[in-house]
């Protein structure tokens, strides 16, 4: 059978997943795809009548069991410092974005 | 017989009695860990031969803070004060949880230089109720893995009853941790078997509870709908102690379900006479990829498992306990082709956010713009085994392939379930308590 995933196919996902590969994982993380999409084609062969619902969960969510979503109101965070902390680049307690690269849409 | 070699409950008990202290617990429990454990997780680190005799279970000793815990312990003590039911227990946490100005890692590169500003809910419950966290412990990067090989943090974790052997994963330093006896109870999370294979590999106890149980507030999320936090120990009582701590309604997590927590020390006292156990043919096959063409395929467990299998239930009986045999499952198979859909589309979803802007790793390599940061950060941060997914999630996640693909394992996931709840309804054939 031929391959699902074909180089051009996966240089595209590679693109849009924001990642740069070396040849040798591309090589290898091409041929792992390619076996998933083996192992996961059984699905496709399922009986399944067509008032089959959709599970989010393993569990059901009973209105007894579930917790009563909060109020959508905002709170000033007390530790905004612990949290820019992390940032990888700082200027004015501002985090720092290099240019964003700008496309003509068709 | 050193203090560290006793169970969580005896530590508790013999604390309260004011036979020991917290800090004497402590001091005993990093005695022990400097003796087996070696030198913990780092990156770009070569394994050596002397590496290879020891456990490895730490990515990070909090020993300070542990003290600090551990001396507050003995304060409230002191004072008269109720210090918690694991008052002056050591444990571990997997390093998938975040705790508040601890490295939390993850075990990947993208996260090691990232401190959490907050702390899960998990932890947070076993520090209320007196337990004394004495570091983040080794996992597969990410929890993508099964060995606890895949870290980004070497020498990974060796299995503490025979370190040329792996620990199981993706809790593997959980499970390696208490099986090493440096500590009683350790945090870990299962999202496919991840406390479960590891606790076998390393002869402690593993629970998986419910998902819903126990909160995900803190934890880093892998797959979202499957994620769940659970206790690792050395016995089925330190474990029933630690889940009734950790589990519970959140309000920082919606599906932590609202449930009341039984209490589940109590019910091991009850046994298991009366209850109706479950044997499934289903479940003495199993369905699994090859390794070299990724087809599924099926075969017979082997029989020294079976024999295992068989031999609890017959322990179960003589107990008192009704096993009931050929309890159909039949969806079972499908297990495997659901998990590696829903668990991939989760996870590359979950993964999109570490981009390098935020927190966590950014690139030290020149570029020209945002995108280009993007790329050589995520390649740089990322192991393999994240990548994989990252693709993986997205392609069957695709708009042209969403139907064939997710949708139709979100629609298979339903069998499974009602394969549960057909023979786990009180007013079915099966009525079952446990399967």
């Amino acid at each position: 059978m031929s391959e699902q995933i074909t180089p051009e196919i996966f240089d595209h996902l590679v693109d849009l997943a924001a990642l740069e590969l070396d040849a040798g994982q591309a090589e290898y993380l091409r041929k792992q795809l390619n076996n998933q999409l083996k192992a996961i084609r059984e699905l496709e062969a399922i009986p399944l009548g067509e008032n089959i619902p959709i599970s989010l969960h393993g569990v059901p969510y009973a209105a007894a069991e579930s917790a009563a979503l909060r109020e959508d109101e905002w709170h000033l965070y007390p530790d905004a410092k612990d949290i820019l902390a992390q940032a990888p680049q700082l200027e004015n307690d501002t985090i720092v974005v290099p240019d964003i690269p700008h496309t003509t849409l068709k | 017989m050193e203090l560290c070699d006793l169970t969580a409950l005896e530590l508790t008990r013999l604390l309260r009695q004011k036979k020991t202290s917290a800090v004497e617990i402590l001091t005993s429990t990093l005695q022990h860990i400097g003796q087996v454990d070696g030198r913990s997780g780092a990156l770009d680190a070569t394994v050596t031969d002397e590496d290879k005799e020891k456990v490895h279970s730490f990515i990070t000793l909090t020993d300070e803070m542990a003290l600090k815990q551990a001396s507050a312990v003995d304060a409230d003590l002191a004072a008269g004060k109720d210090p918690g039911p694991l008052a002056g227990v050591p444990f571990t946490v997997k390093d998938i949880f975040c705790v508040k100005d601890t490295p939390s890692t993850a075990a990947s590169r993208i996260l090691a230089n990232f401190k959490s500003p907050y702390t899960a809910t998990a932890v947070e419950r076993m520090q209320a109720a007196g337990a004394v966290m004495v570091g983040k412990v080794n996992l597969d990067e990410f929890t993508y893995g099964s060995s606890t090989e895949s870290s980004a943090f070497q020498p990974s974790t060796r299995n503490p009853w025979d370190t040329a052997h792996v620990p199981g994963g993706s809790s593997g330093g959980s499970a390696a941790s208490v099986g090493a006896g440096e500590v009683p109870l350790s945090l870990g999370t299962d999202t496919a078997g991840s406390i479960r294979q590891p606790a076998a590999f390393c002869g402690v106890v593993g629970v998986k509870p419910t998902y819903g149980r126990v909160s995900r507030y803190g934890l880093i999320a892998f797959a979202s709908s499957l994620d769940c936090p659970g206790p690792v120990a050395r016995t089925v009582s330190d474990a029933a102690a630690m889940l009734q701590v950790i589990a519970g309604a959140d309000p920082h997590d919606s599906t932590a379900a609202t449930t009341a927590v039984p209490d589940y020390l109590s019910k091991l006292e009850g046994g298991v006479k009366g209850m109706r156990i479950g044997l499934s043919p289903d479940y003495f096959r199993i369905t699994f990829p090859d390794p070299k063409t990724g087809e599924l395929q099926e075969q017979a467990l082997p029989k020294e498992i079976e024999a295992s299998v068989r031999h609890a239930a017959d322990v179960l009986a003589a107990m008192g306990a009704e096993i009931v045999e050929e309890v159909p499952m039949p969806n079972t198979r499908y297990g495997i082709p659901v998990y590696f859909v829903i668990s991939r589309v989760e996870a590359a979803s979950n993964l999109h956010r570490y981009d390098g802007v935020k927190y966590g790793l950014r690139t030290k390599q020149p570029y020209t713009d945002l995108r280009q940061m993007y790329k050589l950060t995520r390649n740089e941060g990322f192991g393999l085994q994240p990548k994989l997914r990252i693709l993986m999630g997205m392609y069957v996640s695709a708009a042209q392939y969403s139907e064939q693909y997710y949708q139709r394992a979100l629609k298979v996931r339903t069998l499974i379930r009602r394969d549960f709840e057909t023979v786990f309804d009180p007013a079915g054939s099966y009525r079952l308590d446990a399967l």
